[in-house]
């Protein structure tokens, strides 16, 4: 048996799409390159970190490059609001204050960082969370795309709430808050052009207060998070990992719409690793699953929350295992790369 | 969802398998042809709910795992140039050639472009007058006749811009070839429904005549599929040998005549090298003299390529149903999506990468 790669890997020296994507290659960029120079903690990498000596802060960073700038349910000024609000609110926080850096290439027609701004400025007002500071940076046409906006916010703990993704364990319910696959086929649909776009439209919105209305659970939630990048397959994965527990989920009970189901079948895609920007997974104790379901049901943005699935109390740890329609059990992969690039 | 729903339903198809049981006195071997179907049916776990002794064998429909290495070192090499955009389906990127792939070609500054559809390569040519556009069109009768239409357009456009590497197969010699190996161990084909969209099936009746091998036409859908092998296995226990449509909705007899004008129009049928299966005689598509100068190959001189397939890969006898792909040494150590050693580890429907999703290990079910 030979252990060496028997074809060359050209593709090892340079930086690939795919490494930004969210899956495994960006795990592995992130544990070998990244988190090495940077002295950076072992263990799961959360939404959201714990700010060193103030056990009730957590702050989180996001960068936001999607292409378009505007699109069906967003742009990118919600979405790099939405997007780090809801990285704070998966670690049981709300949003205290969020920090905005502009990079914007020369020519950007004004009215266009004017729409950009003022959605921003409305996303934040109806996620109760003031923008507090900034930065502006402008580039030589074609180092960026139009413009790139990062967000970096904090947040206050519920002091009741300490979900992470570590704390599934078994016998836990798991809930979704709403429909999959929205966000990921809403954008390519309008970059590309394939027509779905009158049909659908992103879920970008703020979880916070589903994470408040579950608040009263307290220690029963025990994981959150957004499946963003990856999509759902990437959420269940991670946290099947860092608690070291099997994951099984029910295929007829996640909820995908008929839009977002045309429009992968089409193009080949799995709903379950496209990505969402407005709905969340929980992991709460089967006592409390009843209350949590009714409590995420009692606001808007989950309406349409589901339970999808459980831990088992046997089964390989680490593994997602999906029940089929037709009620065959298939394993749920981590996602190697995104098929999607610069959807958020 | 209309057309979706429907042929999904979990009590639709568990009716099926019950009737397969009743129906299945013996042991049978069933190939599905097409790529699509062997995702389908691994992604849903309907093998493994198939009656004991009913073998699915997962056939040679995959476009991006039987498209020859050197028609992909010659993609890379042209997508190498200064001056062209290389413009392929997404699936195609990432599939090895012999010293690297398109997408590492394009983080190393190619200009490499995912198209939806051979018309978005030819809008990129008028966009682009001072560029090559190049079009890697693979695949089988299901996208020869949009290909077809992209050659057309250009024409009519008058583009001298644009060009295809064409690398067309066809299900029919495949099928052939398979059941003149004597080793062959296919009792009925399940025919690939889009195939049959486009061609029908009037070529598959000499073939089931021949060989007495009945083949179904079958769709996509967990329920096309499992009345597809229940009509195969009726068939089989009574002894016919027919070739029969399970795809009602999408397939005609004589298929559909105007995209089979538009191909035989600008393709000519041509021997063809399939990958990990060899030369067949008559079993592709190449331009024909009328539309030569669209032929990338001419276009650029890719002559003088020296191709290595990694001899690890057990690619043919897994793309002609001999080998599962759990019988590899490789599979899942040293060949995974994130390093394939061969192309069906890589597209949506080579078998490999649909045993790999649905997170097939060799100890698990071996059908």
């Amino acid at each position: 048996m030979t252990l060496a790669c028997p074809t060359p890997r050209h593709e090892e020296d340079v930086v690939l799409l795919g490494h930004g994507a969210g899956g495994r290659l960006t795990a592995e960029l992130v544990d070998a390159l990244v988190l090495p120079a940077l002295d950076g903690q072992h263990g799961p990498l959360e939404d959201a970190a714990l700010l060193p000596g103030h056990p009730d802060l957590v702050i989180s960073t996001d960068s936001f490059v999607v292409s378009p700038l505007f699109f069906p349910g967003g742009d990118i000024g919600s979405l790099a609001v939405h997007g780090t609000v809801n990285d704070l609110a998966m670690r049981g926080a709300r949003p205290v204050a969020l920090s905005v850096a502009l990079i914007i290439e020369e020519g950007l027609p004004l009215e266009e960082l004017r729409r950009v701004m003022t959605s921003m400025g409305k996303a934040a007002r109806e996620a109760g969370v003031p923008i507090v500071t900034g930065d502006t940076k402008v580039v030589d046409r074609g180092a960026v795309d139009r413009i790139f906006v990062n967000t970096t916010g904090v947040g206050q703990r519920h002091l009741a709430l300490r979900p992470s993704a570590a704390l599934a364990r078994p016998g836990d319910t798991v809930l979704l808050s709403g429909p999959v696959g929205l966000h990921g086929t809403t954008v390519l649909s309008t970059r590309e052009g394939l027509g779905f776009e009158s049909d659908i439209a992103s879920d970008s919105r703020p979880l916070h207060r589903l994470v408040d209305v579950m608040a009263p659970l307290g220690e029963q939630v025990h994981s959150l998070r957004d499946p963003t990048r990856g999509g759902l397959a990437s959420a269940l994965n991670e946290i099947a990992r860092d608690a070291h527990v099997p994951v099984e989920i029910d295929e007829s009970a996640v909820p995908v719409p008929r839009a977002v189901a045309a429009a992968c079948d089409l193009l080949g895609l799995d709903p379950l690793t496209v990505a969402n920007e407005g709905c969340m997974v929980a992991f709460v104790a089967p006592a409390a699953a009843d209350e949590a379901l009714a409590a995420l049901r009692s606001l808007p943005e989950g309406r349409e929350a589901a339970r999808i699935g459980e831990v088992p109390s046997s089964g390989e740890a680490g593994r997602v295992t999906l029940r089929t329609l037709v009620g065959a059990r298939r394993v749920v992969e981590m996602p190697l790369g995104e098929q999607l690039p610069r959807i958020c | 969802m209309k057309y979706l729903d429907e042929y999904r339903d979990p009590a639709l198809a568990r009716r099926l398998l019950d009737e397969l049981r009743r129906t299945a006195t013996t042991p049978w071997r069933i190939m599905e042809v097409c790529g699509g179907q062997t995702h389908t049916l691994v992604r849903q776990g309907i093998d493994e709910l198939l009656p004991a002794g009913i073998r699915m064998i997962h056939g040679p429909g995959c476009p991006v795992c039987v498209t020859p290495l050197q028609t992909l070192d010659r993609a890379m090499a042209v997508a190498a140039r200064p001056g062209v955009v290389l413009t392929s389906f997404g699936d195609m990127l990432r599939v090895p050639g012999t010293d690297t792939d398109l997408l590492s070609l394009r983080a190393r500054g190619a200009d490499v472009r995912v198209v939806y559809t051979p018309m978005d390569a030819v809008r990129i040519a008028q966009d682009n007058a001072d560029r090559q556009v190049v079009f890697l069109a693979v695949g089988f009768e299901t996208t020869a006749p949009a290909n077809a239409m992209a050659v057309l357009h250009a024409a009519r456009l008058g583009l001298t811009n644009f060009s295809m590497l064409v690398s067309h197969v066809l299900v029919p010699p495949a099928m052939t070839a398979l059941l003149e190996d004597p080793d062959c161990e296919v009792q009925a084909f399940l025919a690939a429904g889009h195939v049959c969209a486009v061609m029908g099936w009037r070529e598959y009746e000499p073939i089931a005549e021949r060989y007495h091998v009945p083949i179904v036409v079958t769709g996509f859908e967990p329920l096309d599929l499992l009345e597809g092998v229940l009509m195969a296995v009726r068939q089989l226990e009574q002894g016919r040998c027919e070739v029969e449509n399970q795809y009602v909705r999408a397939v005609r007899r004589q298929g559909n005549t105007a995209a089979q004008d538009a191909v035989r129009t600008v393709f000519r049928v041509s021997d063809r090298a399939w990958r990990g299966i060899g030369e067949l005689p008559d079993s592709g598509l190449e331009l024909a003299d009328e539309f030569a100068r669209f032929d990338a190959a001419r276009r650029f001189d890719v002559s003088g390529l020296h191709t290595v397939e990694d001899p690890e890969c057990i690619a043919g006898a897994v793309l002609t149903g001999a080998r599962l792909p759990t019988d590899c040494p490789a599979y899942g150590t040293r060949c995974t999506p994130r390093h394939p050693l061969g192309a069906p580890m890589v597209s949506a429907e080579g078998t490999c990468a649909a045993f790999h999703a649905a997170g097939r290990t060799k100890d698990v079910l071996q059908p």
